[in-house]
């Protein structure tokens, strides 16, 4: 299996960051950005090789965040459960986003415009009702050990997301390179096309927004874990569809390592940002809006299309 | 039991409502219908508009009408500039392109008025601000019907502008076949631009009607901007009369459903409707196939 070896290539040298270094700002920005990372390769499952622009990724990880909550706080059952649980409810709502959208056919703006309303019922209705405490919120009691899937050092969190970050490069790599991959990419680039040459374009685009759902969810169930707090904001709110987006746009969505690379820049850039501007609120956030900006200027196939020739655009202009 | 003016009051404060949304959806259709581009920007350039009359009226101590004539022409002057030297020059017209740098657009806006101005909520004082008028059974605050009758007027003036005037010629044009339009000689790039500039120019009027009865914050564009868009959706994208319809509709909608489901839950209708639009009719009420 040939993509295989840079995977496990960027896993085991990725997992001696915590003996190499005591810092833990670094161990935490380095945990953020593998979370961000996977929750941006969930993203770019869908919108990157199935050409699907989601502007409600909201909506699947804020399921799986909901999800490993109500099934530890209000069942009382272990997180390995929760987690399963929040995978399973999020593959559910992938499906059902999936089937409404695709189904009829909607595409372009129209699927982006429906992702980002499904996002806000779900966040609407995560604000009224009893089981997710509404807007207050749910809170996990704090309870480190490895059957609560709670860690007491930021090392076990970090390596937590290595494994989901791995498994989402996996994922990934998995797709491009059997008949999934190719069909996807075909229906990215021409449907009608697509359809003409037999292949299934609502079955394959609901497969990939299943995965791409499933992962995202996964990555909600981490935050949940990590943070031990959720309320409709932070699990549903259009700020998780934006981050879920930004990675794999400003990384480049053509390759598996673009949601990685763009989660870093980003993380980075907010950092540098913050320091400059001492920590004022939303100045990290306004670098992100320019790069945005400039990226889709300038390297509309992302930061990993640096070294590449640059594709013609429709009117046949390079760049 | 329900009684029955405490519906028709509650349809009342709907459709004044609805009206402010019909201008604020229009412009958004509005360029949509020329340019075919959905402006997530839409909502952030509101929260611009009323940050700038919020700071006409306390500072230079404008009357909010008042500031109209004078924030119509700004917001139309930096949607021109916006379109023509950002949103044109980055997307090159690929649909992807146009959203996601509006979104930017949007990142930038949001988040500098959240750096500038934290996220405290401001309003205006005014002297007439609890000023309430009858409206059959219904007690409204009288800048609340002001806003609603500015709306209209803006509604009016805006289809005569597209009907009746030379740009409104070359813009119904360029909407209908850009490539003709510029075959006799129409600048689409400035028609464009101009739509654009339009479209925000609704904003800033809307800003000015807002405001007396409402609040400006760094996220006060969110709710206005899925409002919007469920309207435009609804009406069918590109339809003016559509966008107007549509807009007096949700607001009567999220009336009624904050009367029957309470102010969280009330607003779940808009988005219902938003929704099964999308998937049943995507060409929206007023809309022609697309």
């Amino acid at each position: 299996m040939r993509p295989l070896a840079p995977i496990g290539l960027f896993a085991l040298l990725a997992l001696p960051l915590p003996w190499l270094t005591g810092s833990g700002t670094v161990l935490n920005l380095a945990t953020m950005v593998l979370m961000l990372a996977t929750l941006g390769q969930a993203w770019n499952l869908l919108g990157g090789m199935a050409g699907q622009f989601s502007f409600g990724h909201a909506a699947f990880f804020g399921t799986g965040a909901y999800a490993t909550a109500i099934v530890q706080i209000r069942l009382g059952l272990d997180a390995w459960t929760g987690f399963a649980a929040a995978v399973v409810a999020a593959v559910a709502m992938g499906a059902l986003v999936g089937f409404a959208s695709f189904r009829f056919r909607l595409r372009g703006s129209y699927f982006a415009l429906v992702t980002l309303a499904f996002a806000e019922v779900a966040r609407i209705l995560a604000n009224s009702l009893e089981v997710t405490g509404a807007g207050v919120g749910l809170l996990l009691p704090l309870a480190p050990g490895l059957d609560r899937l709670q860690f007491a050092d930021k090392a076990g969190y970090y390596w937590f997301a290595l494994v989901l970050c791995t498994a989402g490069l996996l994922i990934a790599a998995r797709i491009r390179d059997t008949r999934l991959g190719a069909r996807l990419a075909a229906v990215r680039e021409n449907e009608e096309a697509a359809r003409a040459l037999g292949v299934v374009a609502f079955a394959v685009k609901m497969q990939a927004i299943v995965w791409s759902a499933g992962l995202a969810g996964a990555v909600g169930a981490f935050y949940t874990q990590l943070f031990l707090y959720l309320d409709p904001h932070i699990a549903f709110g259009p700020q998780v569809s934006v981050e879920a987006l930004l990675g794999p746009i400003v990384g480049g969505t053509g390759s598996i390592w673009g949601p990685l690379l763009g989660a870093a820049v980003l993380q980075l850039l907010g950092e540098v940002t913050r320091a400059l501007t001492g920590g004022v609120t939303g100045a990290n956030l306004v670098a992100y809006g320019i790069v945005l900006v400039l990226i889709v200027r300038f390297f509309p196939d992302g930061m990993i299309g640096l070294g590449r020739p640059r594709a013609l655009d429709a009117r046949g202009v390079s760049g | 039991m329900l009684e029955p003016s405490i519906l028709t009051a509650s349809l009342v404060h709907g459709l004044a409502n609805g009206a402010v949304y019909a201008l604020v959806a229009l412009g958004l259709s509005l360029v949509y219908g020329v340019l075919h581009i959905i402006n997530f920007a839409h909502g952030a350039l509101l929260m611009a508009a009323l940050y700038a009359v919020y700071f006409l009226v306390d500072r230079a101590g404008l009357d909010p009408y008042a500031a109209i004539p004078i924030l119509v022409p700004a917001a139309g002057a930096a949607g021109y500039v916006l379109h023509r030297w950002v949103v044109a020059k980055a997307s090159r017209g690929r649909e992807e392109a146009v959203l996601l740098v509006t979104l930017g657009i949007a990142l930038v806006l949001e988040n500098l008025a959240l750096a500038l101005f934290r996220s405290d909520t401001r309003t205006i004082e005014t002297g007439w601000a609890f000023a309430m008028v009858a409206v059959g059974p219904a007690l409204l605050p009288a800048a609340k019907l002001a806003a609603a009758a500015g709306a209209l007027v803006a509604v009016a003036l805006l289809w005569a502008l597209v009907r009746a005037t030379d740009l409104g010629r070359a813009i119904r044009a360029v909407a209908k076949d850009r490539e003709a339009a510029r075959l006799v000689g129409i600048d689409v790039e400035h028609v464009f631009a101009l739509a654009f500039a339009i479209g925000t120019a609704t904003l800033g009027a809307a800003a000015c009607l807002l405001l007396p009865t409402y609040y400006v914050s760094p996220q006060v564009g969110h709710g206005f901007v899925l409002i919007a868009f469920t309207i435009v959706v609804l009406g069918g994208m590109g339809s003016f009369w559509g966008a107007f319809w549509g807009g007096l509709l949700i607001g009567v909608v999220e009336s009624l459903g904050g009367l029957f489901l309470g102010e969280s839950l009330g607003q779940i209708g808009i988005f219902a409707i938003f929704i099964a639009t999308l998937l049943l009719r995507p060409t929206g009420l007023f809309g022609r196939a697309v």
